[in-house]
């Protein structure tokens, strides 16, 4: 394992969106049985620093694999397919009334009659629309060689929108919660 | 035919052994000490056969501090020089405390640091030096009773304490001479113990209310990995508060003024935890209190109107609980066990409320006293190295979210509440100004968007940027949360590679050179040499150098070219000879030298122990398949 390894070679994955959940989190096991500082205790400081960097980088690389929002944008930035938040290309106008009618919804959560039960419909509609990404993505990077790059990123940009709406869902619901 | 023994990387090939070493549960209310003997691990108790150590230190002039039993007896008729609850006060500024509570039990000595210091007949003195009396109390008492000098320690802290906290936590350590090898969360502490104890497997929730601090942690327990998914709490909430408020009833019912003097208020204090003991078992209790006058009040409490008194700061505690489940994706009825920690979930009301709050009977039949001791010197054993085959392993997290501060008093978070410790991040900066040359960077824990709504943990100053025209130098600063959650920044220039050096200004600790100096004050009064002490410690971190280099040459030998090697060799040799020298700091530059030269084999070592990890994996996995 170096700096320049990327994710995927240090769990000894191919470079692939389809990631076995279960051989990732064995994975992720093994190596921080070997890597984490506390198995560096006794060791000189050189090791143990040095360790605490490598356990990092397992974590994050852990994290990166596990989400598949995370997972397709670093593929397509190993492909040299950046994501920037700030920039994001025109999509598609089914798409842009979807986007609308979400965030009103949300926006009108608090006046419902029944704002939990509101948020929960919310939400539930959320994680419809990940799925069928998800099932997107898994389908053009099955193209292997052949992946449109530009089309893919579209599909992680909308995955980002949903990732951020449910992120405020999440904060309105703890708000309605601890109000109860 | 004889078997090859392979060590673990990082450790001796040598017959190994047993190395003293101990878990600290530095408490609110009371201490204590543990080890593992025998496989076994227990707590140790002082010569009076008494186990707990109450966190209580009384300072008199010229003497020593007074610590335990004997101090908290002087509380009532000597409430000022006698401090107890010091962990409240840990990583806190004296505006916090000020806001903690509006009665104060004690006088702060009025200075400009930001670091509150009790004024005592000893003089004054800070959180830091009143813990780590506690600390030098239980390190004799294990001393003693183990028979030699301790390797390292384990000391817990609450899993929500923030960076403030556990450094000053860490510092005490350190002041009172003590080589920690790690800080460890008190609900992931008591967690080892019931895990191991119960070889429990799945999710589990430890609910730990303590004398001043409240954790709620949700744990996967699998072969021996202990991975928190999420932690919640209030690092001000605990059994203190329950008599707080109790006491305040009680002064209303008997006409007492909010200015009463200390030592009323440190009766009232007495009288109302009395009360609260007492309704465990009892319906109703008598309180009687002596006034000013000399008359004598006397009262009732049932238990009904302790339950409205009390009832607000459980529930205090029932959100936390909530929010670590959602944060850690989890819901109630997936919660297999709920184990209560601490010596305030004896009171019935709080295993009622929790019961509720997880819809099944929380667990109490481990001993809420020692279960976080115990924890942590099973932890100390094995970090130790007394366990060199132990598949234990410990996974925490972060319980604040960590940010910067943004223009317009905002800030940006760079790593999440519960993520995964050790991480790093790094963030990317530049300068704004032609030619500027240094730059400050305010650093932040809290979930909150408004810089003043957010803990302030430290002013970073990047001195040495390479001058530019504004906006071409790229610096990067990387954030790295260690094992123990406390943070550390570098920063570079990345255009020129120039590593810029950084000043840190905590906002709520003691600086390095304090440190020192209370370090050199408390090695001058025990009559020791300063110079002696250091130059030990380079020889003790000399000799562990050489050996990890030996035993590192002596397997992987293989990773290195003749060149590589004989440089390596000769920078040791250069140690060897300044270790048996008289001069720490030589010693010092040899390791410094020797480090430099060996990197690219540790690293290379690493990561061939790396690899070899996922290739038996891998075996695995085949082996699995043929059953």
């Amino acid at each position: 394992m170096t700096l320049t390894q990327n994710h995927f070679e240090l769990f000894g994955f191919p470079v692939d969106f389809d990631i076995d959940q279960q051989q990732l989190s064995e994975r992720y096991r093994e190596l921080q049985r070997n890597l984490h500082p506390d198995r560096y205790a006794n060791a000189p400081d050189q090791e143990h620093r040095l360790a605490v960097q490598r356990a990092a980088q397992v974590n994050e690389a852990f994290q990166t694999l596990k989400s598949p929002l995370q997972r397709a944008r670093y593929l397509l930035q190993l492909k040299g397919f950046d994501i920037d938040a700030e920039k994001e290309t025109h999509q598609d106008a089914e798409f842009l009334m979807q986007q609308i009618e979400l965030r009103e919804a949300l926006a009108e959560v608090q006046t419902a009659a029944d704002p939990l039960d509101a948020l929960s419909g919310i939400m539930q509609s959320i994680r419809e629309s990940q799925a069928g990404l998800i099932a997107e993505l898994q389908k053009r990077f099955a193209a292997k060689d052949e992946v449109d790059h530009l089309e893919t990123r579209q599909v992680v940009q909308k995955m980002q929108f949903f990732s951020r709406l449910q992120q405020q869902a999440e904060e309105i619901e703890e708000q309605l919660v601890d109000a109860l | 035919m004889a078997l090859l023994q392979i060590s673990e990387p990082g450790q001796s090939t040598r017959p190994h052994e047993h190395r003293l070493a101990v878990g600290i549960d530095l408490g609110t209310t009371n201490s204590l000490v543990a080890t593992v003997r025998s496989g076994k691990a227990d707590t140790l108790p002082d010569e009076q056969q008494r186990h707990l150590l109450p966190s209580v230190v009384r300072y008199q002039a010229d003497q020593p501090p007074l610590v335990g039993e004997e101090a908290r007896r002087a509380a009532t008729e000597d409430p000022l020089n006698t401090i107890s609850s010091v962990k409240r006060y840990m990583g806190r500024g004296l505006q916090d405390i000020k806001n903690l509570t509006n009665r104060h039990a004690y006088e702060f000595a009025d200075t400009d640091s930001n670091v509150p210091r009790f004024h005592t007949a000893m003089g004054d003195v800070t959180p830091v030096e009143v813990s780590s009396e506690i600390l030098k109390v239980l390190k004799q008492r294990a001393e003693k009773s183990l028979g030699g000098e301790l390797a390292g320690v384990v000391i817990t802290v609450p899993a929500y304490f923030d960076d403030a906290q556990r450094q000053a936590t860490k510092d005490a350590a350190k002041l009172a001479g003590l080589n920690v090898f790690r800080l460890l969360n008190e609900p992931t502490a008591a967690a080892v113990a019931y895990g191991l104890d119960k070889s429990a497997e799945g999710i589990i929730a430890v609910y730990d209310l303590g004398g001043g601090t409240f954790d709620i942690s949700i744990l996967r327990l699998n072969k021996g990995v202990f991975e928190v998914l999420a932690t919640a709490g209030d690092s001000a909430l605990g059994g203190d508060d329950f008599d707080r408020a109790i006491a305040t009833w009680i002064m209303q019912q008997a006409g007492i003024n909010d200015d009463a003097d200390h030592h009323q208020l440190r009766r009232l204090m007495h009288e109302a935890c009395a009360a609260k003991e007492a309704l465990t078992e009892a319906e109703r209790t008598t309180l009687k209190i002596e006034l000013e006058d000399g008359s004598v009040w006397q009262g009732e409490l049932d238990r009904e109107r302790m339950h409205q008194l009390i009832d607000p700061l459980i529930q205090k505690t029932l959100l936390p609980c909530r929010r670590a489940l959602r944060d850690a994706g989890i819901s109630a009825d997936e919660v297999q066990a709920v184990v209560m920690v601490g010596g305030s979930t004896r009171v019935p009301r709080v295993r009622e409320k929790v019961g509720e709050a997880f819809k099944q009977e929380p667990l109490v039949d481990i001993n809420p006293d020692t279960v976080v001791a115990i924890g942590a010197a099973i932890q100390a054993d094995v970090l130790a190295g007394n366990k060199p085959d132990d598949e234990m392993l410990l996974l925490d997290v972060i319980p604040l979210s960590l940010g910067l501060e943004t223009m317009g008093g905002l800030v940006e978070k760079i790593i999440p509440r519960n993520t995964t410790i050790p991480v790093a991040r790094a963030q990317d900066f530049t300068t704004f100004k032609d030619g500027q040359t240094a730059m400050t960077i305010h650093v932040l824990q809290g979930e909150r968007e408004l810089v003043s709504d957010c803990r302030s943990l430290g002013r970073f100053t990047l001195h040495g940027i390479p001058a530019m025209v504004a906006g071409a130098a790229r610096i990067r600063v990387s954030f790295q949360v260690d094992a123990d959650g406390l943070l550390s920044v570098t920063a570079r220039e990345e255009t020129t590679g120039v590593q810029s050096g950084i000043e840190v200004k905590p906002s709520y600790g003691l600086t390095d050179s304090e440190i020192e100096t209370m370090l050199r004050d408390s090695i001058e009064h025990a009559e020791d040499d300063v110079a002696a002490r250091k130059l030990l410690e380079q020889q003790v971190e000399a000799d562990r150098v050489l050996e990890a280099l030996a035993v590192a040459l002596a397997q992987d030998r293989a990773l290195l070219s003749e060149a590589e090697r004989t440089q390596i060799e000769r920078a040791a040799s250069r140690l060897q000879v300044k270790r048996d020298g008289k001069d720490h700091l030589a010693i010092k530059a040899a390791i410094e030298e020797l480090d430099k030269t060996a990197s690219d084999f540790v690293a290379r070592r690493m990561d061939s122990s790396i690899r070899k990890a996922l290739a038996g994996h891998k075996v695995e996995e085949f082996a699995g398949e043929e059953k």
